[in-house]
C-alpha cells in the first residue's frame, strides 16, 4: 500500500473524536483502581475506629492534605507523562512541595520536642507495616493506572512507569491514612514516603515492558 | 513546521471535530512533513524511511485522541515520530543480534532494488492478516468508503461493533507492523 492509499483510508469516514473522552476514560479506570484500595483496606485492615473523633484534631486534615495533594500531583504528572510531547514542567516542583512542607513541619516539631518523644514520633507503633501495607494497597491502583496510560501513549516508558507506581503508591497512601492512627509529621514524611517509592521503583523497572506500543 | 504549524493544527483540530476532507489534507501534508524529518535521521537507512512514515501516520492517527489543542503539534507529532524511530532501532538491534549472516545479503540486495520512495512492507497485506471482525469493518468503512449503518447492514454486525473493529484493527495493525518489521 502506497502512503497516499493509507492516508486516504485513514482519513476515510473521518476521524471524529468526543473531545476530552481519553481524559474521562483515563479518569475512570483510575476511579476503579482507588475503589478496589479502598475495598482492600477496609476487609483487609479496616477503617480506624476513631475516625470520627480524630476529625477533630488539625493533624488529621494535615494529614489528609499531604496524602491528598501527593496523590492528586501524581495523577496529574502520570496523565501528563502519558501524552507524547507533553511538557513535563511543573511536575517536579508539584511532587516536591507536600514532600517538602511535611518535612520542614516534622523538623519543627522534632526541634520542638521533648528529646525523648523524638524516637517516638518518627517511628510511631506502625513504622515496620506502614510502607509495605501502602505498598500492598497500590496494587490494584497500580493495575489501573498503567492501563489508563496504555489508552493514551506515553513515549518516554521508564519514567511513565515510575510515574505510574508513584501514582498507585500515593492513591494507596491516600487509602491507608484513614486505616492508620498515626499522626507524628516526622512519621507521614518517612515512612508514608517509602510505601510510595516502593511501588514508583516498581514502575521503573516493568514500564519499558509494559507501556509498549 | 512552524511555518506550517497553525494550519495543520487547524486542520487537525476541524479533521477532530469530524470534517474528513480537513482531516486527510493534515494526513497528507503531515506525511510529507514526516518523511523530510525521518530522511534526515536515517541517513544511515534510507530503505526504512517510507515504512517509517507510513507506522507513524498510523500512530498518529490511533494516538489521534492524545492531542491537546492547546499544545503545540509539532511536540506531539515529533514525540511519536521519535518514539517509532526509537523502537524501530531497537527492533533492528534484536534483529542483528539474532539473525545469520545470510540474512544480510539479504538485506542488501532488497535494499539494491527497492526505490526509497516505496514502501518495502505493505500494509494492506498485513490488512488481510486481521480477524475478520476487524478487517470486514476496516475493507466496508476505510477501503470501500461506506457508512458505519451501511457496514453494519452489510455484514450483520451492530453498529458499535462495527465501529469497536475498525478502532481496535488499525491499533492490531499498527501491532502487527511492530512484530512483523
Amino acid at each position: 500500500m502506497k502512503t497516499d492509499e493509507l492516508v486516504t483510508m485513514l482519513a476515510t469516514g473521518g476521524a471524529m473524536i468526543e473531545p476530552r473522552g481519553a481524559t474521562r476514560r483515563f479518569a475512570a479506570t483510575i476511579g476503579l483502581g482507588a475503589a478496589g484500595a479502598t475495598l482492600l483496606m477496609a476487609t483487609m485492615l479496616g477503617v480506624r475506629h476513631d475516625l470520627g473523633a480524630t476529625m477533630s484534631q488539625p493533624m488529621f486534615w494535615v494529614k489528609l492534605a499531604y496524602v491528598a495533594f501527593l496523590a492528586f500531583a501524581s495523577l496529574w504528572a502520570a496523565s501528563r507523562v502519558s501524552r507524547p510531547g507533553s511538557r513535563l514542567a511543573g511536575v517536579v516542583p508539584a511532587l516536591a512541595a507536600p514532600v517538602l512542607a511535611m518535612w520542614m513541619l516534622s523538623g519543627i516539631v522534632l526541634v520542638t520536642a521533648n528529646p525523648v518523644e523524638r524516637g517516638e514520633l518518627l517511628f510511631g507503633q506502625t513504622w515496620t507495616s506502614c510502607p509495605l501495607l501502602i505498598a500492598t494497597l497500590s496494587i490494584p491502583v497500580f493495575v489501573a493506572v498503567i492501563w489508563g496510560m496504555k489508552g493514551l501513549a506515553p513515549t518516554r516508558l521508564r519514567l511513565s512507569g515510575a510515574a505510574a507506581g508513584f501514582a498507585a503508591g500515593a492513591i494507596a497512601a491516600l487509602v491507608y491514612s484513614f486505616h492508620c492512627t498515626e499522626m507524628g509529621a516526622p512519621f507521614l514524611g518517612t515512612w508514608y514516603l517509602l510505601g510510595v517509592l516502593i511501588p514508583t521503583v516498581v514502575g521503573t523497572l516493568l514500564g519499558p515492558r509494559l507501556l509498549r506500543w | 513546521m512552524a511555518a506550517n504549524e497553525e494550519r495543520l493544527r487547524g486542520l487537525l483540530v476541524r479533521g477532530l471535530g469530524g470534517d474528513a476532507v480537513a482531516y486527510h489534507a493534515f494526513l497528507k501534508d503531515l506525511g510529507a512533513h514526516l518523511r523530510a524529518f525521518l530522511r534526515r535521521r536515517l541517513g544511515h537507512l534510507p530503505d526504512e524511511v517510507e515504512d517509517l512514515v507510513q507506522e507513524s501516520l498510523l500512530a498518529v492517527h490511533n494516538q489521534r485522541h492524545t492531542y491537546n489543542a492547546s499544545q503545540p503539534l509539532t511536540a506531539w507529532v515529533h514525540a511519536i515520530a521519535k518514539y517509532k524511530l526509537v523502537d524501530l532501532m531497537r527492533r533492528r538491534q534484536s534483529r542483528e543480534l539474532l539473525t545469520e549472516p545470510l540474512d544480510d545479503e539479504n538485506d542488501v540486495f532488497s535494499s539494491a532494488d527497492a526505490d526509497a520512495a516505496e514502501a518495502r512492507r505493505d500494509i494492506g497485506k498485513l490488512l488481510l492478516q486481521l480477524p475478520d471482525r476487524q478487517r470486514v469493518p476496516i475493507v466496508c468503512m476505510k477501503l470501500e468508503g461506506r457508512s458505519a449503518a451501511e457496514t453494519a447492514r452489510i455484514t450483520g454486525m451492530s453498529v458499535s461493533a462495527v465501529k469497536v473493529g475498525v478502532h481496535r484493527g488499525l491499533k492490531a495493525l499498527a501491532a502487527k507492523i511492530r512484530g512483523d518489521a
